[in-house]
C-alpha cells in the first residue's frame, strides 16, 4: 500500500469518526441527558462536544466527583432535594446571576428551599414528574389504582412489580401508612419494615426502569409501585394501556436539577449548557427524552411540546397532582443507611 | 558467562513481563482492594482504617451472609446441570457425529459466545415469561393448566447460565476426548467390558482434567456474574456481585464493596484449591 493510498484511508477513517469540535463539556448526568436529541442543537451551537456520564443515584454520584480532580467534571444532574448535601462538601459552583430565569417555572417545583443555601443558588430545576403508581388499565381496575390500599388487598398478589429504589417506594410505603415523606425517620422507617415485607411477599419482582418497562410491557406484571409518567410515557405509542395515577394517599415528587461542579475550568460553557437546558427548547426536549419522559419545571415549554406529548405528560392536571404530591424524603446519613440496609433485607428476604 | 548463568538470565528476561504485568495488573489493585476493605464508612465519608468490622458485618448480617450462600448454591447447580448435560453433548460430536458434519455442530455450539450477555439474558426474561414461549408453549400443549412463574425466580438465573456454560463445558471436555486413542476403547472392549463399561470406567475418567478445567471456569465465572441474576431474578435474591454493586452503586461503601470482593476471591481460590489437582490445562 502506498503513503497515499494510506493518507486516503485514513482521511477517509476521520470523517466517518465523531465529528470534531472545538471543545468539551463533560457532564455527569441521569440517562435521560444522553439522548443526541437533546445534545445535539447545543453542541452545534457552541462547537463543543458534550462528554457524559451516567450514574444512578445521589450517593453513586458524589463518590464519582470525590473520586475525581478539580475540572473533571464541569456540569451534574442532581436530585434537587439532595442539592444541600452536594454543596455541604463543596462539590458545587453557584450559578451565576441569570443563568435560569424562573420567571415561567411552575411555582412548586422552585424547590428554592433546597437548591438556594445561604442566600446563594447552587442548581435550577430542570424536570419533574411523579414515583406513584404504574399499572396496565386493560388488565387491572383502574377504580383500583385509586388508593395505595390495593397493594396490600390480595387482589394482585403476583401481579405487581417494585421500582428499585428505596427512597421514592419507601416514601410511598410510608405514605400509605400515614407517614408523611418529612417524618420518615429511622424510628418511623421501623414501622414500615413489616408493611415492605408485605409488598415484596405480594410482588413478583424487583426491578430497575428498563427491567420494569419490559415488565409491564409484556405483561409479566399488571402493577408498577414507584412507577410514573416517566415509566409510561416512553411506552405509549406502543401499548396505550399503560396509564399512571396519583393515589388519595398522594405521590412522591421527583425533581432533577443542573449545576456547575466546583473546580470546572469552563464555568461560562456549563452555564451556557443550563440555560440552554433550562430554555423552552431544550426543555421541550428534554422532558421527551428518549430515555424517559418527565415534565419540564420551564411552563413555556408548552409553546415548543405538541399537544399529543402534552396529553401524554397530562399537562392539564399538572396544577392538582402537584398539590397531592410530596417531596422525596431527604434522610441523613444515619437514616439514609437505615433505610438502605431495610431494603437491602426486603431484596434478600 | 557460563552457560548457566546465560539461561539463568534469559530465563529471568523471559519472566519478567509477565511478572511486572502481574504485579501492575493483579497485585497492586488487590493490594488497594485489600487495604480498602479495611476502611469503613462515617457517614457519607470514607475513613482509613485498619479493622476488620466489614468482614465481620459480612459473616453476621443476615442479608449480606445470605448472600454467599445464594451465590454458592446457583454456582453448584449451575456447574452440575452444565456438566450433566456437555458431557454427553461432547461425547456424542466426539464419536457419532460424522467428521464432516463436526466443525458446522462446534459452531452452532458456540453461537452463544457471539451475542451480547445482556441481549441474551433479556432474550430469555422473554422466552421465560408468563406470556413467553415456553409457558405458551406448555399452556397450549395442555401440558399446564396455566402459566407458571420461571421468570423473576432462581430458577431463571439458573437456565440463563445454564445456556452459556453447557458450551463452554463441551468445548473443554470435547477438546479432551478428541485427544483420547481410540485404542484405550478397543482394549477394553476386547476384554469384554460393554459399551457402558468402556464410558464409564475408561474414557469418563480420562476425560476428568476437562470436565474439571470447564467446572473451574464455569464456577468461576457464575459465582462473578452480576448481570445474568440481576435481570432474570428479579431481584428476588441478591448474589454476592449484585451485593457488591449495591455497595457502590446506592451507597458509595467502597470499602464494604471491597471486602465482599475480597471474600469472592477468597471463595474462588478455595475452589482452585479444591480442584487443582485435576486442573491440567495441557490435556484440554
Amino acid at each position: 500500500m502506498t503513503f497515499k493510498h494510506s493518507c486516503a484511508i485514513a482521511a477517509l477513517m476521520a470523517g466517518l469518526g465523531p465529528a470534531a469540535y472545538a471543545e468539551d463539556l463533560n457532564a455527569l448526568i441521569w440517562c435521560d441527558h444522553a439522548d443526541p436529541e437533546l445534545l445535539e442543537p447545543f453542541e452545534t451551537a457552541h462547537d463543543v462536544r458534550v462528554n457524559v456520564k451516567e450514574y444512578e443515584g445521589t450517593a453513586a454520584g458524589l463518590t464519582l466527583l470525590e473520586q475525581s480532580r478539580p475540572g473533571d467534571w464541569d456540569v451534574m444532574v442532581i436530585d434537587a432535594v439532595d442539592v444541600g448535601r452536594a454543596v455541604e462538601r463543596g462539590f458545587l459552583a453557584p450559578l451565576p446571576e441569570g443563568t435560569a430565569p424562573t420567571a415561567d417555572y411552575f411555582p412548586e417545583v422552585l424547590l428554592e428551599d433546597h437548591v438556594t443555601i445561604n442566600g446563594t443558588t447552587y442548581a435550577a430545576v430542570e424536570k419533574f414528574g411523579y414515583n406513584t403508581v404504574a399499572y396496565n388499565k386493560s388488565a387491572v381496575d383502574p377504580a383500583d389504582m385509586t388508593s395505595l390500599a390495593a397493594l396490600w388487598s390480595g387482589k394482585y398478589d403476583g401481579r405487581i412489580a417494585i421500582y428499585d429504589y428505596y427512597l421514592p417506594v419507601l416514601g410511598l410505603v410510608g405514605l400509605n401508612a400515614g407517614v408523611d415523606t418529612t417524618d420518615l425517620d429511622a424510628a418511623a422507617l421501623e414501622t414500615l419494615r413489616d408493611p415492605l415485607m408485605q409488598l415484596k411477599a405480594a410482588s413478583k419482582q424487583v426491578s430497575d426502569v428498563v427491567g420494569s418497562q419490559t415488565a409491564l410491557a409484556t405483561g409479566e406484571v399488571d402493577v408498577l409501585i414507584g412507577g410514573g409518567e416517566w415509566l409510561t410515557a416512553v411506552l405509549n405509542a406502543e401499548n396505550p394501556d399503560l396509564d399512571w395515577t396519583i393515589p388519595e394517599e398522594g405521590g412522591l415528587l421527583w425533581a432533577q436539577s443542573l449545576a456547575i461542579v466546583e473546580g470546572t475550568e469552563k464555568p461560562e460553557l456549563a452555564a451556557e449548557f443550563i440555560k440552554y437546558v433550562t430554555s423552552p427548547e431544550g426543555q421541550a426536549r428534554l422532558a421527551t427524552s428518549s430515555c424517559y419522559w418527565g415534565m419540564p419545571a420551564n411552563k413555556a415549554a408548552g409553546d415548543v411540546l405538541s399537544d399529543a406529548q402534552k396529553d401524554i405528560l397530562r399537562w392539564d392536571d399538572q396544577a392538582e397532582y402537584l398539590t397531592r404530591a410530596q417531596l422525596y424524603p431527604v434522610p441523613d446519613a444515619d437514616t439514609d443507611a437505615a433505610m438502605q440496609d431495610l431494603w437491602t433485607d426486603m431484596l434478600q428476604n | 558467562m557460563s552457560i548457566e548463568a546465560q539461561e539463568k538470565r534469559q530465563g529471568v528476561a523471559l519472566v519478567t513481563p509477565a511478572l511486572l504485568w502481574t504485579l501492575v495488573f493483579f497485585a497492586v489493585p488487590f493490594g488497594a482492594m485489600a487495604l480498602m476493605s479495611l476502611a469503613h464508612l462515617e457517614g457519607r465519608e470514607i475513613v482509613q482504617g485498619h479493622d476488620l468490622g466489614n468482614y465481620l458485618r459480612i459473616f453476621t448480617d443476615p442479608s449480606l451472609r445470605r448472600g454467599i450462600f445464594v451465590s454458592l448454591e446457583i454456582t453448584a447447580t449451575v456447574t452440575v446441570i452444565s456438566v450433566l448435560l456437555a458431557w454427553p453433548l461432547a461425547w456424542i460430536i466426539a464419536t457419532r457425529v460424522p467428521q464432516r458434519w463436526r466443525r458446522m455442530v462446534l459452531l452452532l455450539a458456540v453461537l452463544p459466545f457471539w451475542t451480547s450477555y445482556v441481549v441474551r439474558s433479556y432474550s430469555w426474561a422473554l422466552v421465560l415469561g408468563e406470556k413467553g414461549v415456553v409457558m405458551n408453549a406448555l399452556v397450549g400443549l395442555g401440558l399446564l393448566a396455566e402459566p407458571v412463574q420461571i421468570m423473576a425466580t432462581r430458577a431463571a438465573t439458573v437456565t440463563g447460565f445454564v445456556h452459556f456454560f453447557v458450551m463452554l463445558l463441551t468445548l473443554t471436555i470435547y477438546s479432551n476426548l478428541i485427544q483420547l486413542s481410540p485404542n484405550y476403547a478397543r482394549a477394553a472392549q476386547d476384554l469384554g467390558a460393554s459399551q457402558w463399561q468402556v464410558i464409564r470406567l475408561v474414557i469418563l475418567p480420562l476425560t476428568l482434567p476437562g470436565v474439571m478445567t470447564g467446572a473451574f471456569l464455569t464456577f468461576v465465572l457464575c459465582i462473578g456474574d452480576y448481570i445474568t441474576p440481576q435481570i432474570l431474578g428479579g431481584n428476588n435474591e441478591l448474589t454476592l456481585p449484585q451485593l457488591i454493586m449495591l455497595q457502590l452503586g446506592r451507597r458509595g461503601d467502597y470499602p464494604m464493596a471491597s471486602a465482599l470482593s475480597i471474600v469472592l476471591m477468597a471463595i474462588v481460590t478455595l475452589a482452585y484449591a479444591a480442584s487443582a489437582r485435576w486442573l491440567k490445562m495441557e490435556r484440554v
